[in-house]
């Protein structure tokens, strides 16, 4: 008896060995798991809006310290980011078509590109947030925090010793409302760039998760739903950063 | 073999020559917020901005998310998470609008001592 008898006789009926049973036929399974992913993605949506709320009402009320915080923030890491992740979601597009015509190497190199381009997107974010988080524009409840307003003696010695104390400076001759204000950028920044960034730690665990399977031979023609559905995921951490980029480093 | 016959049946198989197209005009329009972005419009640089990550977004969202070509239902389920979001906005602006000036007042009273 064959493999592939035997799994139909487990079964009690036969079928496609990629079609679990409960679907009719490998276009319901994939309508399914599409729809499935969608109304996910609708999830992740709205999740971020929460934050994105919290920006809108911060910002339209008190748009001079968004624009003063603003220049703390380094266009070029930014845009650089965005084209990181615009390249990684052609890229992981193109894995699909790949998978769908069962072109396995060019799949596993396109994954790749994508996860190596994650992993950059990764190490900017760290440079800037190792910036930050050494001058002091952080969140105010931090100890080393130039929004914090019991900072100790030390703390502030030290975050005035960085870069010549230039940002220090800037930060220390605003008035203690406005320097509050200022904060709450920060605080939001990190929230949302935070979050973002937990999302593209993600998407590297499914990634590497995709060239695991792929280097196993799991997918082809007619099983190509996961390469599919993880890359609709990456392409929504790519729309988020779309909206990121212009609202955190683009403020004039 | 024309583009439409590629693949198994199940799902749209886009094209290389899309996707390319599609990522030059997505770096064509981050170069554009970028220049726009550094350059002094009057108060129309958040508008402008917006309208570009708009169109970047439904970029990516038709061709690399193959909504185009995909049945309506998965377009209306994200085109619901966008006016979710846009009513979710539109809602917690207004009211924090409404009783800002509460916290302006108090936020001066703070200032002058």
């Amino acid at each position: 008896m064959n493999d592939h008898a035997a799994t139909a006789e487990e079964h009690g009926h036969d079928h496609h060995k990629h079609v679990a049973h409960h679907f009719d036929d490998a276009h319901q399974q994939f309508d399914t798991g599409k729809f499935g992913m969608w109304m996910f993605l609708l999830t992740e949506v709205m999740f971020f809006a929460g934050l994105f709320v919290l920006y809108t009402v911060f910002r339209s009320n008190h748009p001079e310290a968004w624009q003063f915080a603003a220049q703390f923030l380094d266009t070029k890491w930014g845009a650089i980011n965005t084209v990181v992740l615009l390249v990684s979601s052609f890229t992981v597009a193109w894995a699909v078509r790949n998978a769908q015509l069962g072109q396995t190497r060019k799949m596993l190199i396109n994954l790749v590109i994508t996860l190596v381009c994650a992993g950059g997107f990764m190490v900017i974010k760290y440079i800037e947030y190792s910036h930050k988080i050494h001058a002091g524009l952080v969140f105010p409840e931090l100890e080393h925090s130039l929004f914090n307003p019991d900072i100790t003696a030390e703390a502030s010695a030290e975050l005035a010793a960085y870069e010549h104390g230039e940002i220090f400076d800037k930060i220390q001759a605003l008035d203690p409302v406005d320097r509050n204000w200022v904060g709450k950028f920060f605080s939001i920044y990190f929230c949302l760039t935070g979050l973002h960034g937990i999302h593209v730690l993600a998407g590297m665990v499914l990634l590497s998760w995709l060239i695991r399977r792929g280097m196993r031979g799991d997918f082809g023609p007619d099983n190509f739903n996961a390469v599919d559905f993880g890359a609709l995921y990456w392409h929504i951490v790519d729309l988020v950063w779309i909206f990121l980029f212009p609202l955190l480093y683009l403020i004039n | 073999m024309s583009e439409h016959h590629e693949g198994s049946g199940v799902g749209h198989v886009q094209s290389v020559k899309t996707l390319a197209i599609i990522l030059v005009a997505l770096l064509g329009l981050t170069w554009l917020t970028y220049e726009t972005g550094s350059s002094n419009l009057q108060g129309w640089d958040l508008s402008v901005a917006m309208i570009i990550a708009t169109i970047k977004a439904s970029l990516v969202a038709l061709f690399f998310m193959h909504l185009k070509y995909d049945r309506p239902l998965h377009g209306t389920v994200f085109l619901v998470a966008v006016v979710f979001v846009g009513m979710f906005l539109a809602y917690v602006v207004g009211d924090s609008h409404e009783y800002q000036h509460y916290f302006d007042e108090h936020i001066e009273d703070h200032r002058q001592g």
